[in-house]
């Protein structure tokens, strides 16, 4: 067994004991980068150097006995999470030279648990995306299938967790975009509850649904990250200022008396594979034979959680991506003489097409006139969808169902249909339009071999109980240690 | 066809927090450029706005002296536009749900009558920086120190009926900031700006008439210059048979005129929409009342108590608190026992001269209140005449001593001795035997030569009362 292949609590494990050193852990990971990057493209930045004096200051932290839950620990960092003095791209043009002065909340926390990054990974460009394609820079491709996508907009993440080139991942959900690259690529992925991770750092795409998260091996290491990024900060306004539980140490994988709701609306939708379905139904009844009760329940606004989320994410981001001017920082047209001029050459050519084509929607949904029809409108779907899920989870714990409606794409499949591309998102839209953790645990195969995943999504800041009850079904369906070969 | 002009008022004034509003950045004026920055206000990817309270609680001062209704929940907005000294592409503002709502001020009319001015709202948001555009060459610079400095705005209803109004009402807002200790009010530095909404309509009609809206009126003197001139502009374009736009209109101080703003800024669309990264600002009771006990006296109530407690005149109350500072040097004052209308005559006359020759204002006055005080008691206590205590206060001005010290050092003190005066009055008179006759004779006028003389020859230290008194009894 190579080092690259352990999990995160494995690895600690053997640093713990001593068995292994730090800088031997990430020499591995940093050499299997090398080998198989080449095939996957997951790295936009690999930080070797960084990476190398991190592991070695782990190595004397767990020599003295200071080591923090993340010691030595390699991990990779989707590219729109502020990293002080390494580049921060978002995956565009506009900020291909933007080395931020500062680090974003989640990095600290990481830091002061001794994590080393390894690099920075790809994405769609400000997170605008579902497959990766999006990225100014290069196709990440899906290790199980390299004629495929990863999913996205982590992409980068997914694919590097599953091609073993980190331990664990970092990335950003604003519509699905943890869960369904972590679907696509067998990981587990985790959208925290709104609040719970500081933004603080975090590029923003629209600043209402954007939630870091972790991707990871298996639960245990999605519950282990998850505990050292969540926690208040108080220079993001919207950070939740509760404690933070032992996400580790709650899990048992009992789900006997759990109550897991079906959403009807889930499983009519007509798009769903028919693979994806059956492995969804299989770990469904895995956890009833664990001793879950299931019951049918019913999300009756999920028709319009796609309509909504792409009129309020579009008109945060036509905001939110404002400031890329060419004026302070990032990409400027130096062949324009007069300010409007400057504007319209940087953002054209600075800004890929899938984000202009949201800039532009969304600019639109808040004009004059139409902020009432649009913006409005899309912010009361928003209340009747979150009252939807309060209504839910007065009748049971979690609410399982599927994450995409396929498996992996193959790339270049849906670049030239956005529509349908966005519609890869209708089950995971939902729980960023409501605020509410959302998961994606392996459950299964495709005919052809590719992973499906399970969402399982909770209450409000019942990140404890969707681990406890994904490690259930990691238990029951046996496939966490499955690896593409690359 | 008789004319009236229908005016409104925006104050935008920059409140004196130590920080600025969103980030912990100094809102210093003045600083070399771009140095009272950090990634908040540089609009850096990524970074996020955190409300300073003391913001909140300065909207909140200015709320409660207008009398207006404070929201227990309000928000922030984003109004989108795109400038290169307005680094995230947004201003935050508010703008559905503002801070505060329907108040009203009184403003004092020159024929000493009140009117009711109506607050329309209050609310907050941050400035923008600044944009310096070089004559010589096609570059422009951007100084962010300003971005972010906090600002209320203050809308009032469109109830002023002439730019005195107008004016009398931007004069009114002024003190109750600075009363409050909230704003500098200073119109030259932009501290203070102010934009007009203006329409005229024929005497009597209810209905508005088209408005325009002022713009870059960046002094108080302009104020009612610039709506003067619109008015009459627009009642010459209505009697001319024309129609007058809706449109902005700059002030140009070099011509004294306004002048369409036409082009791309007037076709703003603003986008308004609430700010995520920023929750709903909520107020509860507990805030409300704290902030409301920390409020001073206004200078309205202030006045009324100057009148009713220190027998003032109108005219005199008005003067002392027409600036809080000027009020409270006044209240030092006689907190130690001099006379009131004493004091109100030296800190107006005097003191106002001696501080506003040096640029002081009173709070820097080389004399403290306890110090002019224990001045005036002298001329009361008869120690000194008033006119020594002149050259007393030249003297404590210039050396910052006490009065009693200068008095003493330069023998100053009054003689009243009758005796020793008595003496002075036969030396005058054996003098000066014609004009003693010319006196007797009925020449009365004659008194303030024989004064003058005394004085002379006590070198002004005679007490002018005693002198008086002994002359007309020696010269009868
Ligand atoms: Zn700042």
């Amino acid at each position: 067994m190579q080092l690259y292949e352990l999990t995160i609590h494995e690895a600690r494990d053997l640093l713990e004991k001593k068995e292994i050193s730090a800088l031997e852990l990430t020499e591995s990971v940093l050499a299997r980068i090398d080998a198989v990057d080449d095939k996957t493209d997951a790295y936009l930045t690999v930080t070797a150097d960084t990476a190398r004096a991190r592991a070695k200051a782990a190595d004397k932290a767990i020599a003295g006995g200071t080591a923090g839950p993340l010691a030595g620990i390699p991990l990779a960092i989707k590219d729109l999470i502020c990293t002080r003095g390494v580049r921060t791209t978002c995956a565009s043009k506009i900020l291909s030279d933007f080395v931020p002065p500062y680090d974003a909340a989640v990095m600290e926390r990481l830091s002061t648990a001794g994590a080393v990054m390894v690099g920075k990974v790809n994405m769609d460009e400000f997170a605008m995306g579902s497959s990766t394609e999006n990225s100014a820079f290069k196709n990440t491709k899906n290790p199980w299938d390299l004629t495929r996508v990863p999913g996205g907009s982590s992409g980068g993440s997914a694919a590097a967790v599953v091609a073993d080139m980190c331990l664990g991942a970092l990335g950003s959900d604003t519509g699905g975009s943890i869960r369904q690259p972590a679907s696509h690529c067998g990981v587990v992925g985790l959208k925290p509850t709104y609040g719970r991770v500081s933004r603080f750092g975090l590029v923003a795409y629209a600043s209402s649904l954007d939630q870091i998260g972790p991707l990871a091996k298996d639960v245990t290491d999605a519950a282990i990250l998850s505990g050292v990024i969540s926690g208040y900060d108080r220079r993001d306004s919207t950070s939740a200022d509760r404690p933070v539980p032992d996400y580790g140490a709650a899990l048992a994988g009992d789900v006997t008396g759990r109550t897991i709701g079906i959403p009807e609306e889930y499983f009519n939708s007509k798009g769903i594979d028919p693979d994806v379905r059956a492995a969804v139904e299989n770990a469904i009844s895995a956890l009833k034979d664990a001793g879950a009760k299931c019951i049918d329940i019913s999300l009756p606004h999920t028709p319009y959680a796609v309509a909504a989320y792409y009129l309020i994410a579009p008109a945060e981001a036509s905001s939110n991506l404002a400031r890329y001017d060419g004026v302070k920082y990032g990409f400027r047209d130096m062949s324009a003489t007069a300010l409007s001029d400057m504007y319209t050459a940087s953002r054209s050519a600075g800004f890929g097409p899938e984000v202009q084509r949201r800039i532009i929607l969304g600019t639109y949904a808040l004009s004059a006139g139409y902020y009432d029809a649009y913006y409005k409108k899309a912010s009361q779907v928003r209340t009747l969808i979150i009252n939807d899920f309060k209504n839910a989870f007065k009748k049971c714990d979690v609410i399982a169902g599927p994450v995409a409606p396929t498996p992996a794409f193959s790339l270049g499949e849906k670049t030239q249909d956005p529509l349908t591309m966005y519609l890869s998102d209708i089950f995971t839209l939902s729980a960023n339009l409501a605020g509410i953790p959302g998961l994606s645990v392996p459950c299964g195969f495709s005919k052809s071999g590719l992973p499906i995943g399970l969402q399982l999504m909770g209450n409000y800041f019942d990140e404890a109980i969707l681990f406890d009850t994904a490690l259930c079904v990691e238990r029951a369906m046996g496939i966490a240690h499955k690896r593409p070969r690359l | 066809m008789n004319f009236e002009p229908v005016i409104g008022l925006e104050v935008h004034a920059h409140l004196k927090t130590d920080t600025k509003i969103f980030c912990s950045c100094s809102t210093k004026f003045g600083a070399p450029p771009n140095t009272h920055v950090c990634p908040v206000c540089l609009g850096m990817p990524g970074v996020l706005p955190v409300l300073n309270k003391k913001v909140v609680e300065y909207a909140m001062r200015m709320a409660f002296a207008t009398n207006c209704e404070i929201a227990g929940e309000s928000r922030f907005a984003r109004k989108n536009y795109f400038y290169p000294d307005l680094p995230k592409g947004y201003q935050i503002s508010q703008f559905e749900l503002p801070i505060a709502e329907h108040g009203h001020v009184d403003i004092s009319l020159p024929n000493s009558t009140k009117k009711r001015i109506g607050i329309t709202r209050i609310h907050m948001e941050e400035d923008a920086g600044k944009s310096i555009h070089d004559p010589g060459r096609p570059v422009s610079f951007v100084d962010l120190n300003r971005t972010g400095v906090p600002l209320i705005e203050i809308v009032s209803e469109p109830d002023l009926a002439s730019p005195e109004e107008a004016g009398a009402y931007l004069r009114q807002i002024r003190m109750i900031l600075r009363y409050l200790s909230i704003s500098d009010g200073n119109m030259e530095e932009g501290s203070f700006r102010c934009d007009a909404n203006i329409s005229v309509r024929p005497a009597g009609q209810t209905e508005l008439g088209t408005r325009a809206e002022l713009k870059n009126i960046n002094s108080f003197k302009f104020v009612e210059k610039a709506l003067a001139y619109e008015i009459k502009r627009q009642i010459s374009v209505i009697t001319g048979g024309g129609r007058v736009i809706q449109e902005t209109r700059l002030w140009d101080t070099a011509k004294n005129r306004t002048n369409s703003m036409r082009g791309k800024e007037e076709a703003h669309d603003y986008r308004y929409f609430p700010d995520p990264d920023l929750v709903p600002l909520v107020i509860d009771d507990a805030w409300m009342d704290a902030v409301k006990k920390s409020l001073p006296e206004l200078p309205d109530a202030r006045r009324a108590r100057f009148i009713s407690d220190f027998d003032l005149s109108e005219y005199d109350a008005d003067l002392l608190t027409a600036d809080r500072k000027t009020a409270d040097y006044f209240e030092a004052c006689i907190a130690t026992g001099a006379p009131t209308k004493l004091c109100a005559n030296w800190i107006m006359g005097e003191l106002a001269a001696a501080l506003n020759a040096r640029g002081k204002s009173i709070d820097q006055s080389p004399i403290p209140a306890d110090a002019l005080a224990k001045l005036l008691c002298l001329i009361t206590d008869n120690v000194i005449s008033g006119k020594i205590a002149k050259t007393v206060f030249e003297e404590m001005i210039e050396t910052g001593k006490p009065a009693q010290t200068i008095v003493e050092e330069k023998g100053l003190v009054q003689v009243s001795d009758a005796s020793a005066i008595e003496a002075v009055i036969d030396e005058v008179m054996t003098n000066n035997p014609d004009e003693v006759e010319k006196y007797r004779a009925g020449k009365k006028k004659l008194m303030g030569f024989f004064v003058g003389q005394v004085m002379r020859a006590t070198k002004g230290k005679a007490n002018p009362g005693v002198v008086n008194k002994i002359l007309t009894n020696k010269l009868s």
